[in-house]
C-alpha cells in the first residue's frame, strides 16, 4: 500500500564465461498507491528480472527503485515490506499448505485465531480449502500455484508482486479468480504488480499495463490507451486479439486532403489535414495500422475478397484479401455478431476513421491515431 | 511393472542369493571366527561346529593378548576410542566448515570460486604420501605431531572435500526461490539458511557425513606417520596383531568385529535421514 517508482532501472546479468545479458534496460515507471499494474510481454523480455529487483533478490545494475518514498536499492528483501508469489510457486516442502500460507503472519506474532480466520478467508477466495492440510508436493500444480498466490495475498504488505499468478489455471477458474483477486486487492487498497503472458488477464485485472519487449518498456498505459493509441509498431502488433493489421504505405499529397497509399494503390485512405512536428509529410514512408475491430464489413467504398470466415461464438473473424496473387494485401476484420460471407465472395468494407494509425517507417514510433469522426487528425 | 514369469523370478532370486552370499560370507566367517579359539580355527579338516568362546573379546578389552606362551600389552580399546574421536571430530569440523562453504558455492558466483572448489576436490585424488613427508616435518616443528588436533586437521583433507561436494549438489537442487520466499516474509539471510536450506539439504548432509565418517575411520596412512600409539586409530592399532608371536586369528577377527561396530551403528542411525532424503527427493517435483 504505497507507490512504487522505477527510475531508469537496468539489469545486466554477467554470467561467468558468457556474454553479459541485458535483461532490463532503462525502465521508467511510476505506479500509484493502490494501483494494479500488469507487466505484459513475451518470454525473456525481463518481466521476472524486474520483479526480482523490486523484491531484492537481484541487485539493480543501474537506476533506482523506491517504494512509498523510500529508496529500496540497498535494502535487504526482509526490510522492503513486499510480498511475492513466485513463478515456480516455491512453497516450503516440509510444511502443509495451511502452514505455508499462514507462515508470514505467524512470524509477525499475529494471534492464532486471527491467522486461522485469514487463512480460511484467502483459501475460500482461491478455492484451495481442500488442499490446506496437504503437503505441497502432493497437490496439483494448479493448487500449488494458488497456494503460493494465497501466501502472497494474505500479507498486508506495501506492495504485492505476482509473477504469472494464474498461468496454470484452467480458463473457467481463471475467469472467476481474476475477478475475485481484483476485488481482494482493491478492497484492501493494495498496490500490485503482476506479470502475465495473457492479455485477457492483464486487461481484466490491471488498471494499467506495461508492455515490455527485449528488455525495454514499450508502452505503459490503460488497456484502452494501448488499443486506441499504441505508442509504436510493436505495441500495435502485440496488443489485441487479433492484433492490428500492419501494412507498409506512403503518404501522398492529394487535392485538399493528404492520403495514405498502400500495396501499390490497392488501398487508398484519406487523412485529415495533418500538422505538428511528428505529422507525416507527403512522400514519407510509413507503417499503416488498421485495427480489425474498425474494419466495417458490409458497407463502404472498398472491396475485398473473403478468404476465411470464422465464427467464434460471439464475434466473427474474417480474413480478407485485396488484389490477387503474390501482391495481394491480406487484412483481418472482426465483426460483432454473425456475418454471412462465404470464402471467395467479394464484400464491401470501410476503414472507420478511428481504426487508422500511422507509424514511422524508420523508428517505429506512432505518428498519427485516427479520431472517431475522422475530421481532425490526432497526432500522436 | 509387468509381472515376470516364475522361471525368471527364480533365476533372479538365485542370482541375488549368490551375490549376497559372495559379499556376506566373509563377514559371517569373520564373525564366527571371533568366537573361536585359535585351535578351533586352525583345525584340519575345518568344522562348522565349535564351542563359542568370548576369550578373544575379553583379551582385547583387557588389552592383553596371550599368544603362544607370551603376553602382549595392546591398547586396542584405546585405538577404537581414538578412531571414534578422530573421525567424529573431523566430520563435525568438516560439517561446520563445509556446509556453509557448500552453500556459498551453490548459491553465489565469486571470483575463483570454481577454482577453490576444484582445488579442494583435488585433495581427494592426490596421493597422501605426496604431502605426508613435508607435513611430518611441519607437524614436529609446530608441536602438532602425535596430537588429536594435528590429526583432525589432516583428516580434513579426507572429509572436507567429500562433504563440500556432496552437500553442494543438494543445495543446488533446492530452488533458491524457496529461500527467497522465506526472506521476503521478513527473515534474515542467516535464518533462511538455517531454517530452510539446511533442513532441505539434510538428507544430503547426513549421507555426506556418514560417508566422510567411514572414510576417516578407514584412514591408515595419516595416523601411521603423524601419530604415535597414543592417538592412533584401530586401522593402525591392528598392526599389533601381526607383530605378536604367531597370528591370532580369533583375536584379529574379534578386533575386526569391534572396529566395525561404531560405523555400523552410525549407519543404522543415519538410515532414517537417508531414507527421508530419498522419499523427499521423490516427491520434490
Ligand atoms: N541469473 C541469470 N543469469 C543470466 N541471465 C539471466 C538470468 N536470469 C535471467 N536471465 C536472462 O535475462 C532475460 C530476462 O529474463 P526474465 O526471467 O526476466 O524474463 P521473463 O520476461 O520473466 O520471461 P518469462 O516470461 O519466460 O518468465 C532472459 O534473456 C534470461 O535468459
Ligand atoms: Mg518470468
Amino acid at each position: 500500500m504505497a507507490d512504487l517508482t522505477l527510475d531508469s532501472v537496468t539489469k545486466i546479468y554477467r554470467p561467468r564465461g558468457r556474454e553479459p545479458v541485458r535483461a532490463v534496460s532503462g525502465l521508467d515507471m511510476a505506479i500509484a498507491d493502490g494501483e494494479i499494474v500488469a507487466l505484459l510481454g513475451s518470454s525473456g523480455c525481463g518481466k521476472t528480472s524486474t520483479l526480482r529487483m523490486v523484491a531484492g533478490f537481484e541487485t539493480v545494475s543501474e537506476g533506482s527503485i523506491s517504494l512509498g518514498g523510500r529508496r529500496l536499492n540497498a535494502l535487504r528483501p526482509a526490510q522492503r515490506n513486499v510480498a511475492m508469489a513466485f513463478e515456480g510457486y516455491s512453497l516450503y516442502p516440509p510444511l502443509t499448505v495451511r502452514d505455508n500460507v499462514a507462515f508470514a503472519l505467524l512470524r509477525e506474532r499475529a494471534p492464532r485465531a486471527e491467522v486461522a480466520s485469514k487463512v480460511a478467508e484467502v483459501a475460500e477466495l482461491l478455492e484451495i480449502e481442500g488442499s490446506l492440510d496437504r503437503y505441497p508436493a502432493t497437490i496439483s500444480s494448479g493448487h500449488q500455484q494458488r497456494a503460493s498466490l494465497a501466501r502472497a495475498l494474505i500479507r498486508p504488505a506495501a506492495l504485492h508482486l505476482l509473477d504469472e499468478p494464474m498461468s496454470q489455471l484452467e480458463p473457467q477458474v481463471r475467469a472467476v479468480l481474476r475477478a475475485r483477486i481484483k476485488e481482494w486487492l482493491k478492497d484492501r487498497g493494495m498496490t500490485a504488480v503482476l506479470v502475465t503472458h495473457d492479455q485477457t488477464d492483464a486487461i481484466a485485472l490491471a488498471d494499467r499495463i506495461a508492455v515490455m519487449e527485449a528488455s525495454r518498456l514499450m508502452q505503459f498505459g490503460t488497456p484502452a490507451e494501448l488499443r486506441e493509441r499504441p505508442a509504436n509498431l510493436f505495441v500495435a502488433g502485440f496488443v489485441g486479439e487479433p492484433p492490428m493489421n500492419l501494412v507498409e504505405a506512403e503518404v501522398v499529397a492529394g487535392d485538399g486532403r493528404p492520403r495514405v497509399v498502400a500495396a501499390d494503390g490497392l488501398l487508398t485512405l484519406e487523412l485529415p489535414a495533418l500538422n505538428g512536428p511528428l505529422a507525416p509529410r507527403p512522400g514519407q514512408r510509413v507503417w499503416l495500422g488498421l485495427s480489425p475491430r474498425h474494419l466495417a464489413v458490409g458497407r463502404g467504398p472498398q472491396r475485398a475478397r473473403v478468404v476465411a470466415n470464422q465464427w467464434l461464438g460471439d464475434q466473427t473473424h474474417l480474413a480478407l484479401e485485396l488484389g490477387d496473387g503474390a501482391a495481394a494485401l491480406p487484412l483481418i476484420a472482426v465483426a460483432a455478431g454473425m456475418l454471412e460471407a462465404e470464402p471467395g465472395e467479394s464484400v464491401a468494407f470501410e476503414v472507420e476513421p478511428r481504426g487508422l494509425h500511422l507509424f514511422d517507417h524508420e523508428d517505429d514510433t506512432a505518428l498519427y491515431h485516427g479520431s472517431p469522426d475522422g475530421t481532425t487528425g490526432e497526432p500522436a | 511393472m509387468q509381472r515376470s514369469s516364475w522361471p525368471w523370478r527364480i533365476f533372479k532370486a538365485l542370482c541375488l542369493t549368490a551375490i549376497s552370499l559372495f559379499f556376506l560370507f566373509p563377514i559371517l566367517w569373520v564373525l564366527l571366527m571371533s568366537f573361536q579359539t585359535n585351535a578351533d580355527i586352525l583345525r584340519v579338516p575345518p568344522s562348522p561346529f565349535f564351542t563359542p568362546t568370548l576369550a578373544n573379546y575379553k583379551a582385547l578389552i583387557a588389552g592383553e593378548l596371550t599368544g603362544a606362551g607370551s603376553t602382549l600389552q595392546i591398547a586396542y580399546m584405546k585405538n577404537i576410542l581414538n578412531s571414534f574421536v578422530l573421525s567424529a571430530c573431523s566430520v563435525l569440523l568438516s560439517l561446520l566448515l563445509g556446509v556453509p562453504a557448500a552453500y556459498a558455492f551453490a548459491r553465489y558466483r565469486f571470483r575463483l570460486g570454481e577454482n577453490i572448489a576444484f582445488t579442494l576436490l583435488s585433495f581427494r585424488f592426490a596421493p597422501p604420501l605426496l604431502v605426508l613427508l613435508p607435513l611430518l616435518l611441519y607437524f614436529q616443528e609446530l608441536g602438532l605431531y602425535d596430537t588429536y588436533i594435528g590429526l583432525i586437521w589432516v583428516y580434513q583433507l579426507i572429509t572436507l572435500p567429500l562433504i563440500l561436494w556432496i552437500v553442494r549438489g543438494y543445495f543446488e537442487d533446492v530452488s533458491p526461490d524457496i529461500e527467497h520466499a522465506y526472506r521476503i516474509d521478513g527473515h534474515s539471510w542467516l535464518r533462511s539458511f538455517l531454517k530452510i536450506a539446511v533442513p532441505l539439504a539434510r538428507p544430503g548432509i547426513a549421507a555426506a557425513a556418514l560417508l566422510a565418517f567411514i572414510f576417516a575411520w578407514n584412514n591408515f596412512v595419516f595416523a601411521l606417520i603423524l601419530g604415535s600409539s597414543d592417538v592412533q586409530p584401530v586401522t593402525v592399532g591392528a598392526l599389533a596383531f601381526i607383530t605378536a608371536s604367531g597370528i591370532q586369528y580369533g583375536q584379529i577377527a574379534a578386533g575386526l568385529v569391534l572396529s566395525v561396530i561404531p560405523t555400523f551403528v552410525l549407519a543404522l542411525v543415519m538410515q532414517r535421514y537417508l531414507v527421508e532424503g530419498l522419499s523427499l527427493g521423490a516427491v520434490k517435483g
